[in-house]
């Protein structure tokens, strides 16, 4: 016998559900939220999901779980005035100028306001300052349109393990930024995005670009190509109303679609998936032969990249140094393509379609420039696409379907799974397992939507284990548990956003997980079309290959299709210990990052603070960090950083600098 | 040349005494502010780092308690009641004699020389000397704009 309830006079059962709001929403009332959201915790703050309960009075259904024989009511008289006051109350302080956001149509307080009707604002407009935030290539923050329902806080802290932002100051004065209210560059932000993506209104935003490419476009001067990456496929119709099982219709149309708009060559990312899948087999079974840097990361993620490069810098070496399927585009668009099509390089433009904001930020990355020149001009993400040919007043749902040009237009399944987490594991399988003899073309097992998924297969006398990851969180826990050896694995693939690719920032916005699910089946399905499904199998990569890159792992391949990472600190602010006035000085930087601080530069630091011992001569400041922790304490010596140190070879180094 | 080196050993030791226990945020900054009069961002990213959150958060929770400063202080403090009583016996024309007297401008609270940082409060329960002014640990009571200038000199002389 179940439990029941009364909602609006009507006995209804529930069994687990967490909350009042799961329990109302499944009798198909949708009372209206900010801050609910399925994949975050319950937070409570904007006060909308309010409901009567019988003898306890108004309560917010989020945050309260069904009991037996509740008698509640959702839509009574007060409530619905209560609810037209706080919608009221967060227009009075918001930016409305709707007509011109990016947000309009999709925008939750534009949908709730309308819903709930509201005709006026009885309040006071306080003036939204003009706060955009444009300091990175990815997001733009604008807090004049912010509703302060955390959502994006808690995705950085709970999904991502991240953090970038936080609620600053308290009551009418608090707003959401970076720590020391810095601008997101500044911050730890990888730029996944995903704070743009639970966005209910516009304060958070992907940086768009697509004005430059309509301005590349219509310069005569100028020949301009094009690449969509795989997960693009599987969700621009979405926008369009079409609903199309394996998306290979739909690529066709935005083929169509983007020579129309005056694109000289429409290419697809896949095809460079599929060298990023040759070139990095090939650097996996390099690694699994020597034991080298085991496990191996997958590099295709920019903000699992940058993730590592900031919080990990020790598994750095891990990382796969091959470049990401973007990052092979546009080496080959920029250094190859312009001999193949015959342009002249200086009138080409290269621009990528992603489903991601990282890509933006990828794109610029001084490791993927070439004599200080950037390879890809513009990324533009599926959004953006979309509103490009909405821009265009193209009928895309009645456009004709047209092919890909080659060479980069010829892809195989391989390529195009990529976009969904596990899809680059399966991809390498059908690569490293072809090698060894293994004809099979699915390995179904790599598949699926659990945050961290493990796998073990053999490969000739070896016994390979994979790790699937999505969510920065989970790559956290994993790093941990191989850095505390709980856990061995030699393959490990992460994508910073839930679902992967398909999931990404720069995709149509959903918050209904079966969305993303269904993006994923289209990858699938699409895979399942093609006539080849091994990216090795490619004959225009094999052709790549053989006229301008020797073979995979070669000098060649190693110039055009690999890169390079570094440490990037997360913290700029230096503890200043003392300072000399004197004009010649040594300059001491001691580490307190946590592993440091415990294998005693503590004491370093007081040594070297003694002026005395120095005639004064030393400016000391403590700092975090200088990130090699295995190999603490480190010390920076006038430049010069020296590893397990002790105070005393600290103070001898010292004294011979001063010597000098 | 001086050294700083014991107001950090202090931090690390507040931190050691709380072990590293993120749940002690909060008294861990009450303390640390004890040391340095105030949270600056370098400590602030130090006790991040070493409690393993993100700044964001140690930012966020200095910023929600009006105890916390995030800016240096000055050598002396000056509260001000601002309270109902104090307001109505007319507490602002203090306010803006000691901030003419101190030279600040709007939205400045602490004078170029560190000498002098002023701050309202809501009440300091003693309305019956309405209007109240508190320098350092003193409470002067029945304030007038020419007392305040009185012992704003004084001490400035004494300096």
């Amino acid at each position: 016998m179940g439990k029941h309830l009364t909602i609006n006079g009507k006995k209804v059962e529930f069994t687990d559900e967490r909350n009042l709001l799961e329990v109302v929403r499944k009798e198909n009332i949708e009372l209206p939220t900010f801050c609910y959201h399925s994949e975050l915790s319950i937070h409570g703050a904007c006060r909308l999901c309010m409901v009567e309960v019988a003898g306890k009075g108004i309560m917010s259904a989020c945050s309260t779980p069904p009991e037996p024989d509740m008698d509640i009511k959702t839509n009574t008289e007060h409530l619905i005035e209560m609810r037209k006051i706080t919608i009221e109350l967060l227009l009075a302080s918001h930016d409305r100028e709707c007509t011109m956001c990016a947000k309009s149509e999709s925008c939750k307080l534009q949908y709730l306001a309308r819903r709930l009707g509201i005709e006026e604002v009885r309040f006071k407009s306080v003036p939204c300052k003009n706060s955009k935030d444009i300091s990175t290539y990815a997001l733009i923050r604008d807090n004049g349109k912010c509703v302060l329902c955390g959502d994006c806080v808690r995705f950085c802290d709970e999904i991502q393990s991240i953090g970038a932002l936080g609620f600053i100051g308290r009551g009418s004065r608090s707003k959401i930024c970076p720590a020391f209210e810095r601008d997101l560059e500044s911050s730890e932000c990888v730029y996944c995005g995903q704070c743009s993506r639970v966005c209910p209104t516009g304060a958070i935003l992907p940086k768009p670009e697509f004005r430059e490419v309509w301005k590349a476009l219509s310069d005569e001067k100028k020949k301009v190509i094009i690449a969509i990456a795989p997960a693009v496929r599987a969700a621009l119709g979405e926008v369009f109303g079409i609903a199309e099982e394996n998306g290979t219709e739909l690529a066709g149309k935005i083929v169509t679609a983007l020579r129309s708009m005056g694109f000289a060559k429409v290419f697809d990312i896949s095809f460079t998936a599929d060298m990023t899948i040759v070139e990095e087999a090939n650097e996996f079974l390099g690694r699994l032969e020597k034991n080298d840097d085991m496990p191996m990361f997958t590099s295709c993620c920019p903000a699992w990249v940058r993730f590592v490069e900031q919080y990990y810098p020790d598994f750095i070496k891990n990382l796969s140094s091959c470049r990401s399927p973007q990052g092979m585009y546009g080496s080959i668009a920029r250094r190859i393509m312009p001999e193949v099509l015959g342009i002249p390089k200086e009138e080409l433009v290269v621009v990528s379609v992603m489903p991601c904001t990282a890509k933006k930020y990828e794109a610029r990355r001084t490791e993927l420039a070439k004599d200080g020149v950037i390879d890809i001009d513009y990324v533009i993400t599926t959004q953006e696409l979309a509103l490009m040919i909405e821009e265009a007043g193209l009928h895309f749902a009645d456009l004709e379907a047209s092919a890909f040009d080659m060479p980069l237009g010829f892809k195989t399944g391989g390529g195009i799974i990529f976009g969904t987490s596990g899809g680059v594991t399966e991809a390498v399988l059908r690569n490293v397992m072809n090698t060894n003899g293994d004809e099979a073309e699915e390995f179904n097992f790599v598949r699926g939507e659990n945050g961290v998924r493990e796998a073990k297969l053999k490969v000739g006398s070896k016994e390979l284990k994979l790790a699937i990851v999505h969510g920065l969180k989970n790559a956290r826990k994993v790093l941990r548990d191989i850095r505390a050896d709980e856990k061995r694995y030699d393959f490990v693939e992460v994508m910073a956003c839930p679902g992967g690719c398909v999931g990404g920032a720069g995709q149509p916005v959903y918050s209904d997980l079966a969305v993303r699910k269904r993006r994923s089946k289209v990858l699938y399905e699409n895979d399942k079309t093609m006539e080849l499904h091994k990216p090795q199998d490619n004959p225009y990569v094999q052709k790549m290959y053989k006229d301008y890159l020797e073979k995979s792992g070669s000098k060649k391949a190693h110039e055009y299709l690999h890169t390079s990472y570094k440490y990037r600190k997360r913290f700029k602010e230096t503890l200043e210990i003392s300072k000399s006035s004197l004009d010649k000085v040594v300059n001491v930087e001691v580490c307190v990052g946590t592993n440091c601080l415990k294998k005693g530069s503590k004491k370093i630091l007081k040594r070297v603070a003694d002026g005395n011992k120095f005639n004064d001569a030393v400016n000391v400041q403590a700092l975090i960090c200088l990130e090699r922790c295995s190999k603490g304490p480190t010390v920076k010596i006038n430049g010069e950083t020296f590893e397990h140190c002790t105070p005393d070879s600290v103070e001898d180094t010292v004294k011979e600098e001063l010597k000098k | 040349m001086t050294s700083n080196y014991d107001k950090f050993a202090s931090v690390c030791r507040i931190l050691e005494e709380n072990n590293f226990d993120k749940s002690k945020l909060i008294p861990i900054l009450q303390s640390v502010q004890e040391e340095y009069r105030y949270l600056s961002e370098e400590v602030m990213s130090f006790i991040s780092s070493s409690l393993d959150m993100s700044p964001a958060i140690v930012y966020g929770v200095a910023t929600f308690y009006a105890h916390f400063a995030l800016k240096p202080k000055g050598k002396n403090i000056i509260k001000i009641c601002n309270g109902t009583a104090c307001h109505v016996k007319k507490s602002t024309v203090i306010i803006d004699a000691i901030r003419k007297k101190l030279g600040l401008k709007e939205n400045e609270n602490t004078t170029k020389d560190m000498l002098f940082t002023i701050e309202t409060v809501a009440c300091l329960g003693a309305c019956g000397l309405a209007p109240v002014v508190v320098i350092n640990d003193n409470v002067y009571g029945q304030i007038t704009t020419e007392k305040i200038a009185a012992l704003i000199d004084e001490m400035t002389g004494a300096r």
